[in-house]
This record gives C-alpha cells, sequence and structure tokens, in this order.
C-alpha cells in the first residue's frame, strides 16, 4: 500500500519549468486564484520558502496568462477550466507576476506579486 | 546576453531638437558587400489613435497630427516611413476598431512622402488576431530592400501570447538564408525580441528563436517600439533600439515595482513623445531622435 503523504494527485498543468513538478502531493496548499479582466483576485500572494503550493487558476472571460518571470515559470489559463500549477519557492522576496496574453484595454495593469518570506 | 548600450554616447545636435545615436551597421568599415547608397528613414510607433485619458495626454485626438506635420516639416524627405505597432488603441469592438484603423490611415495619408510601411501593435492585433489590422493595412510580416539594406518585419503581436510562431520563423529563416551573412540586415518589430521586463510584459515568448535565426549575420540592427521609451540594448551584435510612443511615456524599465505611465506634465507638455530619424550613410546608422513637438 502507498502511503497516504506519498500519494500523488496527477494535475493538469498547462507549463512548468525548472524545479516546478508536474504532479502534486496530496498534503500541498492549494491557492485558488481567480482572472478576470482585468485583474487575478488574489492579487497578493504570500508564500513561505520551500513550501510547496499549488496554485488553481481559474478565468471568468477570456484566455488569461500567468507568468511569473523570477521564477521562469508561466502557463495559459483558459476560460472554462481549472489549471492547476505546482510551486516552490526557492528565495525570499517580492515577485511580479503578470498576465501573458494580451486580453484588452487594460491588460497591462493585470499582475500580482508573490510574497516569499523565511 | 544583453548589454546596456551607454546612453552617454548620445551626441546633443544643435539646432535640431534632437540627439543623434550612432549604431548598427556600424563597425564593417573596410568589408566586403554591395555599395550602399545613403538614405533616411522616419520610424514612428505607438501612436494609440482612439485612447482617451487626459491625465496622461488632454491632446490624444491631436498629437497624431502635430506628428505627421513634424515628418512633412523635416528639413529633407525621408525615403520611407514605418510606424512600429500600436497604430490604434484597443477595444473589444470590431466595428470601433475598424473606426480607429480608418481614421489613423486617414489621418496619415497627410504625410508627404507616400512610401509608408506599417506594422501591427498587440493594441491593433492582439484580440482579433490581426484581421481587422490586415484588411486595412495588408501583410503583417514581409521583407524588402531598399538602397543595399535588406529590411524585415516581424510580427509578434497578432498572436495573443506574443508569439512570433513556428510558420513566421520559418519564414523569417527562409527569408535570410537568402542574404550573404555580412548583409546589412534592419529589423522591425514592435515588443522586444530579448526579455527586457517579462515582469511588465516587455519580451516576445519566443524571441529567442529570432535571435537565434539573425546571429549569425554580422550586421543587424532592430527598431522596436511597445515601451514608449528610447531604450537600447545588445544582444551580442545585434543592437536593439525602441522608439518614443506618441500618446504617452512609460517609465524606464525596473525604475518601480510595477509599470506605470508618466503623468502629462503641463509645464512641459508633449514631453517624452516625438518620433526618430533613421540616417544610412557610410554603412553606419545615424539615429537621431524628435520631439513631437519643439519646446
Amino acid at each position: 500500500m502507498i502511503p497516504r503523504r506519498r500519494r500523488l494527485l496527477t494535475l493538469g498543468l498547462a507549463a512548468v519549468a525548472g524545479t516546478f513538478g508536474v504532479r502534486a502531493l496530496a498534503q500541498d496548499r492549494v491557492i485558488r486564484v481567480t482572472a478576470k479582466k482585468f485583474e487575478f483576485t488574489p492579487s497578493d500572494i504570500e508564500l513561505k520558502k520551500g513550501e510547496a503550493v499549488v496554485l488553481e487558476f481559474t478565468s471568468l472571460d477570456v484566455l488569461m496568462g500567468f507568468s511569473l518571470p523570477d521564477f521562469k515559470v508561466r502557463t495559459d489559463i483558459p476560460a472554462g477550466a481549472v489549471t492547476r500549477l505546482r510551486f516552490t519557492p526557492d528565495r525570499v522576496g517580492n515577485f511580479e507576476f503578470v498576465c501573458d496574453n494580451f486580453c484588452g484595454e487594460f491588460h497591462e495593469d493585470m499582475s500580482g506579486k508573490i510574497r516569499v518570506t523565511a | 546576453m544583453t548589454q546596456a548600450i551607454d546612453r552617454r554616447e548620445f551626441l546633443k545636435l544643435a539646432g535640431l531638437g534632437g540627439a543623434v545615436f550612432v549604431s548598427g551597421l556600424s563597425g564593417c568599415a573596410g568589408m566586403g558587400g554591395a555599395k550602399q547608397e545613403d538614405f533616411y528613414f522616419v520610424q514612428l510607433s505607438d501612436t494609440h489613435w482612439g485612447f482617451k485619458g487626459p491625465a496622461l495626454n488632454p491632446d490624444a485626438d491631436g498629437t497624431l497630427q502635430k506628428a505627421v506635420a513634424a515628418v512633412n516639416a523635416l528639413s529633407f524627405e525621408p525615403d520611407f516611413i514605418v510606424f512600429t505597432g500600436d497604430l490604434t488603441h484597443t477595444t473589444d469592438d470590431p466595428a470601433e476598431r475598424r473606426r480607429r484603423l480608418s481614421q489613423f490611415r486617414d489621418i496619415v495619408g497627410g504625410l508627404k512622402n507616400k512610401n509608408v510601411r506599417f506594422m501591427p501593435g498587440e493594441h491593433d492585433a492582439s484580440l482579433d488576431n490581426g484581421q481587422a489590422w490586415k484588411e486595412f493595412f495588408g501583410a503583417s510580416y514581409y521583407s524588402f530592400d531598399h538602397k543595399g539594406v535588406h529590411f524585415v518585419a516581424i510580427d509578434n503581436v497578432s498572436d495573443a501570447s506574443a508569439r512570433i510562431g513556428e510558420a513566421q520563423l520559418a519564414w523569417l529563416k527562409d527569408d535570410l538564408g537568402k542574404q550573404d551573412k555580412d548583409a546589412r540586415i534592419v529589423v522591425f518589430t514592435h515588443r522586444p525580441l530579448f526579455d527586457l521586463m517579462p515582469q511588465w510584459d516587455w519580451a516576445t515568448r519566443d524571441g529567442a528563436q529570432a535571435i537565434d535565426i539573425l546571429m549569425p549575420y554580422s550586421n543587424v540592427t532592430v527598431f522596436y517600439g511597445h515601451i514608449h521609451q528610447e531604450h537600447h540594448q545588445m544582444t551580442g551584435h545585434i543592437a536593439h533600439h525602441s522608439a518614443k510612443s506618441l500618446i504617452f511615456p512609460l517609465i524606464a524599465p525596473g525604475s518601480a515595482p510595477k509599470r506605470a505611465p508618466v503623468p502629462w506634465d503641463a509645464a512641459q507638455p508633449y514631453r517624452g513623445l516625438g518620433f526618430r530619424g533613421v540616417e544610412a550613410e557610410n554603412r553606419k546608422l545615424d539615429i537621431t531622435e524628435y520631439p513631437v513637438v519643439k519646446a
């Protein structure tokens, strides 16, 4: 029998990079993020260094993107689907994320911040 | 590897109201290749026709016309004029998008020089994959030759994800494949091809592939827009020069946590807005920046 803590949930990730895994552990904290023209909610996300989390995205209107360039990770966020991204920040700081699929007049304002603490 | 160009290299040009920057095809004196005739072109960018925002530009309905008048008033006739994207400000309404494109075309029809090249920006093209823009201005990527220089226009905006795309990259490789490795090549595009500031969406998702295709060519200069300010950077031996906007400036890359426009300054109206002239002479490109309205 596979121990509960070793059980893996396969997640439908659109994109992964670097230390980002394609599967999430069951105990990973899930943070739900809603995207709609022209904002992310929440737009200020606090994480702990070394703590794996799953960012669970939903777009309420059109195709959006989530890009966290400092960690070289991104994913599309298609409307009508849930997109999950497992992420383990490996350094402390404030990091901007943006929508990187042009979505309309105020697309340039669609951004947020991930705060990683020790 | 990228490297910012030292702005101290700028030389003020007395009486012209601009600054000159020697770039690009320089450094090749004595090199082989076909003879190049001197010529001059003008780059305008990010006119955002249809934008409304008095705090940023209370003359949004008149700045483009002033730019047309300023180009017409240049002391010498350019060989051609190029607009490097964001001709119009975006709208969700397809009919309004076409109305803005039509109005833009009518206004720039006032340019005395009728040899005008156009490129889309994401505000023109990203919401309908360039459909409306192409109805007015034709192909969104193309190449042409002028007096010994090969010009290539790359579309990195019709795909809303800021990709050039495999088909266009294949076309680019094929197009450049017909050029000698020391050919003089000038690229026009809207977004930076390199990762200038991805945190501000100032990048092209697959721009590195385009740079890889350009890299074997020893004389390449890129002119682009998108960031509403002058910026000069090298990727290896390739020089990249962004142009000022004709609607409102944006703050310098990395100067604040978030990208932001520079508010209108009534004491210095039109500050930071302008266009550039590029003179190809003696196998160099001399860039002169002009304000849209002389101070």
